[in-house]
């Protein structure tokens, strides 16, 4: 199934994105995306080591990847735009993901700190994926402030909750033209697939796989389920319904409709 | 509200002071909540606690397995100087003892950052003993100038400083600081600094707030267990922590466990800490700090520091030296304690991957260095 989408005129073939924190070994990241079939990688800057031979991840990424440094670390807009303009200048392309979070209790971003880098760094041309707690005024200033997708979470980072905000994520969808892709709290595939099936455009997933007791296999079953809850979305969906459908429907007299 | 008006208001004092209850409390029910009381903290302390480790130790390693992964970062001391004008009676580096003074030449921290920065250390911890005179926070400014050019991430753990002082290292490029208050029964306190400027209980105990304040990213704290019961002293460094979490969202709060070890002048632990009380204090911290950062230091033996790294820790030092000079300079000085764990960065790394763990080098890098 051929079913790509944009993000700032690139063609994402993978609705799979990862996170590549956490990991026991650099060695298992390769083998990870190659078995989910992810196209787009996040990294976090600062734990990337330009200096040292073996310990600079990004000498694991294949090369066919598209690169997402994040800017894990900022307490606020200012520090996040260092960080992005620092993952340009060191060569880590033009993406950047915004991660703005000035709450270590619940590491739940800042939606208003993340709208002004946002609306920075779209000016000084990045492509940018911010971060967000799911709101639908917010995300309308993240598409003004030139966004290139936006990425509500399904739950906090690294709980391993679910789609907890499923009801906000989907008036998201509905409502915003960018490419929405659910980010944090997704635990098991079968989450990833709900988050697909009610439309977004892709899912980002990293505590669920990379501290699975096997996380090849962890990633590829995320990929599949993706794979899975995409086909669902796009063949329509059952409406659920909260009643059963009587067969002899109440207004079935109306059939015999008479105009007097 | 400082740490010191928190911890002196009545309801705290009501749980700090409480006669626990005698019937067993339900360790198994707590352990399923969600977010614990200061009073489900206090019940983790207790002996009966300790007939649950096992239960806790799998609910505090799923805990940090799914906030920290399974990584580790690796650090290092670094002692520019060991002139001290305190007489702390647990410290090597006491005032009145008379050992080999020395304090570090900005040329020498040069050498001693560049034998550092081999083993692929990126977070360094520097350390003084306290004297304005000898190692004010003018010269502490000019090292770190020196290191900042060898690694990514500058920790202090010297004297407590005032706000602004502590905004001016932070300016230089300090982004952490480890201050602990070593003992928090006043009482304790009191009688084991009997002179010095650190017999000011409350400055050191408001230390971590002031660098809050001015802005520092990281804060790590700890009691020196051995000092005085480690269960009260436990329990009140979780409500530090937690109050610091509280008061500054934006900060990554870490937790020390640092068992006293033999030292120059030969103090004995009055409340000797055992490894299954040690185990205790950190899942205990793990259960009430979840994304709390838990620190290990070379004070522990290789046997405690291997079996610790699923329990709940996620920084530990590697390859240490407690003398001043000792990386680049072989000089035969007085250290401020004995470490145990003797094994090279090389080793560690290695034990951490044999255990299924990522040891992590970097995780931060100052963000007025690299656009200057």
């Amino acid at each position: 199934m051929n079913d790509s989408f944009l993000i700032a005129g690139t063609q994402v073939k993978s609705r799979l994105f990862l996170g590549t924190g956490k990991f026991a070994a650099y060695d298992l990241i390769p083998q990870v995306i190659r078995e989910s079939g992810a196209q787009v990688v996040t990294v976090a800057l600062r734990r990337v080591d330009f200096d040292t031979p073996g310990e600079n991840m990004l000498e694991f990424l294949p090369p066919d990847v598209i690169l997402m440094p994040n800017t894990s670390g900022a307490r606020n807009a200012e520090e996040a735009v260092r960080i992005a303009r620092i993952a340009r200048q060191s060569g880590c392309g033009n993406w950047v993901k915004i991660e703005v979070i000035p709450d270590q209790k619940y590491l739940l971003p800042d939606n208003f700190e993340t709208i002004a880098a946002t609306k920075i760094l779209a000016k000084e041309g990045f492509t940018v994926l911010p971060y967000m707690t799911p709101d639908l005024i917010a995300a309308k200033r993240l598409v003004d402030a030139g966004a290139a997708a936006v990425m509500p979470l399904g739950a906090p980072i690294g709980t391993n909750r679910g789609l907890k905000t499923k009801e906000l994520v989907q008036i998201i969808i509905s409502e915003i033209q960018l490419p929405v892709i659910v980010d944090a709290g997704i635990g098991k595939p079968s989450e990833a697939a709900e988050a697909m099936e009610i439309g977004a455009a892709a899912v980002l997933v990293n505590t669920a796989v990379a501290t699975s007791q096997d996380p090849v296999v962890m990633a590829k079953a995320f990929g599949l389920a993706v794979i899975s809850g995409r086909m669902a979305y796009l063949s329509g969906l059952g409406r659920p319904r909260q009643y059963a459908e009587a067969s002899s429907p109440l207004t079935g007299f109306l059939r015999n409709d008479v105009i007097l | 509200m400082s740490f010191n008006d928190y911890l002196n208001q009545n309801d705290i004092q009501a749980v700090l002071n409480r006669e626990l209850p005698s019937e067993p409390d339900p360790i198994l029910m707590i352990l399923e909540k969600q977010e614990l009381t200061t009073a489900d903290f206090q019940t983790f302390l207790t002996p009966r606690a300790a007939n649950y480790l096992e239960q806790m130790a799998r609910r505090a390693g799923d805990l940090t397995l799914r906030h920290f992964g399974r990584t580790i970062l690796l650090y290092a001391p670094l002692y520019l100087s060991n002139y001290c004008v305190n007489h702390c009676i647990y410290c090597g580096f006491s005032a009145n003892h008379t050992i080999a003074r020395n304090r570090l030449t900005p040329d020498e921290v040069d050498q001693e950052a560049e034998s550092l920065a081999k083993t692929g250390l990126k977070h360094i911890l520097i350390l003084t003993g306290e004297s304005r005179h000898h190692s004010p926070v003018s010269y502490i400014k000019e090292c770190v100038q020196v290191l900042k050019s060898y690694f990514a991430s500058i920790s202090i753990e010297i004297y407590p400083l005032n706000t602004e002082e502590y905004h001016e290292l932070i300016t230089a490029g300090v982004d952490g600081i480890t201050i602990y208050q070593e003992v928090y029964d006043e009482a304790v306190y009191r009688e084991l600094h009997p002179r010095g400027p650190k017999r000011d209980f409350r400055f050191r105990l408001e230390a971590p707030e002031r660098a809050g304040s001015a802005g520092i990213r990281t804060i790590n704290i700890g009691a020196l267990l051995g000092l005085a019961d480690w269960r009260r002293e436990a329990f009140i460094t979780g409500l530090h922590a937690r109050y610091l979490q509280n008061r500054f969202p934006e900060i990554e709060i870490s937790l020390s466990v640092p068992r006293i070890r033999p030292q120059y002048g030969g103090y004995q632990p009055r409340f000797p800490v055992a490894d299954s009380d040690l185990v205790q204090i950190i899942l205990a911290f793990r259960l009430f700090m979840p994304r709390a950062g838990i620190t290990i230091s070379t004070r522990e033996s290789q046997y405690v520091r291997d079996n610790l790294i699923r329990l709940g820790i996620t920084k530990m030092s590697a390859g240490s030296s407690t003398r001043v000079g000792g990386y680049a300079f072989n000089k035969n000085e007085t250290g401020q304690f004995e470490i145990s764990d003797a094994r090279s960065i090389a080793e560690i790394r290695q034990v951490i991957t044999a255990s299924g763990y990522k040891p992590i080098f970097k995780d931060w890098h100052s963000l007025e260095a690299h656009l200057s």
